[in-house]
């Protein structure tokens, strides 16, 4: 109990973090119409390759003679950009063919 | 200075997930809404590439670094550019699982490092969620292009339950005991983690993937922001937890729409309830077929007609087709709109797109409930390759899976004409009663062959 009481203390900028992001991740998304909701999980999709900028810092930290963390890390870096840039480029596409419909 | 800079550069970051995220959810700016976060995630791994720095060690390795993205960048261009609009839900998939696959990845080599030891809970949750999200993701890809069948066995759920029993053990076991096989323990974890989100998504049915990729896309953003946890990272944390939120929701908004609960989406697999329904759906009779000529004599001589459309448009690639016969129809005075059931399709929006590549205006895509007070002033409805959207059982049929979900009633309309490859049943699996009924002709064949021969038809008459 002292432990998770000192350890949620330590980590409160986080916490409180995570519950305001909750909310606000409720909060924008409620009022989308069904039409939406594949672009929206795409564009949701993409936003989450934010993980990347681990895989960045992961790669960056490790040591030069560490073969295990270079290749693990090379290929979260791959398959990171592969998230961010296809989920971009996809969900652009998927958007593209609701703006003509403006015309 | 330059550290100042990139946690600027991440609260901006931050910022612009969150209004792309609201731009998104409006169909005026939801291209821009894509946009906007794009460029903040942008100038987020610019930033940590050339400003991130440790305890003043900056970052090394950038042949890797950059060798990576160019890698992942061209792959992932070609890739999604190259998809067909059929395949973009499996390609979403497939860019989720890679999300997935990388947070797994980032817990397997911080676990190498031990002075992280106080990270450990964390480094173990990202693991776990990761690397159920990537096999669970790949699953899924495969069930939407038809390379993996649907498949369950008898106690699926009890041996999923004990599966994700023995990952939570193991896990307390590692975390709190720290024991000197640890190591093996990690991987156990791992490999285990990867197993069941396999079986997670096995047995659920091909027609409810759109449902399952929303909700992994959330447990992925989770692992996401289990990265930003160890790193003490506020953009990653921010937007993982902000994905985890919204994905959540919108999986809920997806069931809503189906009017269905998620664990009827989990637990009630199209497969098993199936099996029940063969013997219900027995009401079974004879259908007739209608020829070209006299589809085309029926659709222009009509006042008013609704084209329903469905994943067969889709696969036949025949949009452009369809929008030809809609504009050669209102050329003879023919009043012809679209009746867009939520879930028609793969996926929720996916007619909508479909038919916005062929320029067809957005006025004359209807909503469904728009589109069912209209069906009773309607002469012809075409169902162009749909099936459960316009299945009557989903309204009187108690036993049929799809029970309870709100369909297109296009049999309010005079005629109703439906185009499919063959009797066989749709997506979900079940017979639909409207092929056999007296009002309803069936016209075989390729959406899009059919719909040439069609307009070619007409304008012979």
């Amino acid at each position: 109990m002292e432990q998770l009481l000192s350890w949620i203390s330590q980590h409160q900028e986080i916490l409180y973090i995570v519950m305001l992001m909750v909310f606000v991740g409720i909060e924008v998304i409620g009022r989308v119409p069904s039409v939406l909701h594949t672009p929206l999980m795409s564009g949701a999709n993409a936003i989450h390759g934010v993980v990347i900028i681990g895989a960045i810092i992961v790669m960056g930290k490790a040591a030069p003679t560490n073969y295990l963390a270079l290749i693990l890390g090379f290929i979260a870096v791959i398959v990171g950009t592969l998230n961010v840039v296809g989920g971009f480029v996809v969900t652009d596409r998927m958007l593209e063919m609701f703006s003509k419909k403006k015309k | 200075m330059e550290l100042n800079l990139l946690t600027f550069i991440y609260l901006f970051a931050s910022v612009t997930f969150i209004v792309g995220l609201k731009m998104l959810s409006h169909p005026d700016s939801a291209r821009n809404g894509n946009r906007v976060a794009a460029f903040g995630m942008t100038l987020a791994i610019l930033g940590t590439i050339f400003l991130y720095e440790k305890e003043g060690a900056r970052l090394g390795n950038y042949q890797w670094i950059f060798g990576g993205i160019l890698i992942g960048a061209v792959v992932g261009t070609l890739a999604a550019k190259r998809v067909k609009m059929t395949a973009m839900p499996e390609m979403v998939s497939l860019f989720n699982g890679m999300g997935g696959a990388c947070a797994a990845l980032i817990s397997l080599v911080e676990f190498d490092h031990s002075a992280v030891k106080g990270f450990l809970p964390i480094i173990v949750l990202g693991l776990v969620i990761g690397s159920v999200s990537f096999a669970g993701s790949i699953i899924a890809w495969g069930k939407l292009n038809g390379s993996i069948k649907d498949f369950s066995f008898k106690g699926q759920h009890l041996f999923n339950i004990l599966l994700l029993g023995v990952i939570v053990t193991l896990a307390s076991y590692l975390i709190i005991f720290l024991p000197a096989s640890a190591f093996f323990i990690f991987y156990t974890i791992f490999f285990l983690s990867l197993l069941y989100g396999v079986f997670f998504v096995f047995p659920i049915g091909g027609a409810d993937m759109p449902v399952v990729i929303s909700l992994l896309n959330s447990f992925t953003g989770v692992a996401a922001a289990c990265g930003g946890f160890l790193y003490d990272n506020k953009v990653m944390l921010t937007g993982g937890i902000l994905v985890g939120a919204a994905g959540t929701l919108l999986t809920i908004l997806m069931c809503k729409a189906m009017n269905r609960s998620l664990t009827n989406v989990l637990l009630g697999s199209f497969g098993g309830a199936g099996k029940t329904n063969a013997s219900a759906g027995a009401a079974v009779g004879t259908h007739k077929e209608i020829s070209l000529s006299d589809t085309a004599v029926l659709m222009s001589y009509a006042t008013k007609v609704y084209i329903v459309p469905g994943y067969g448009l889709a696969v036949a690639q025949a949009q452009h087709a369809c929008h030809e016969l809609e504009k050669l129809l209102e050329s003879k005075g023919v009043d012809v709109k679209y009746a867009i059931h939520p879930v028609a399709g793969r996926m929720p929006g996916h007619m909508n797109v479909l038919l916005a590549e062929a320029d067809v205006p957005y006025e004359k895509l209807l909503e469904m409930e728009q589109a069912n007070d209209e069906f009773s002033t309607t002469d012809v409805v075409l169902v162009l390759g749909a099936n459960d959207v316009v299945n009557p059982a989903a309204k009187s049929d108690t036993s049929s899976p799809i029970y309870g979900m709100p369909i297109l009633d296009v049999e309010l309309a005079k005629h109703v004409i439906v185009n499919k490859r063959s009797m066989k049943p749709g997506y979900a699996g079940i017979e639909n009663e409207l092929f056999f009924r007296s009002k309803t002709s069936m016209l075989f064949g390729d959406a899009k062959k059919v719909l040439q021969d069609l307009v070619a038809e007409i304008k012979n008459l």
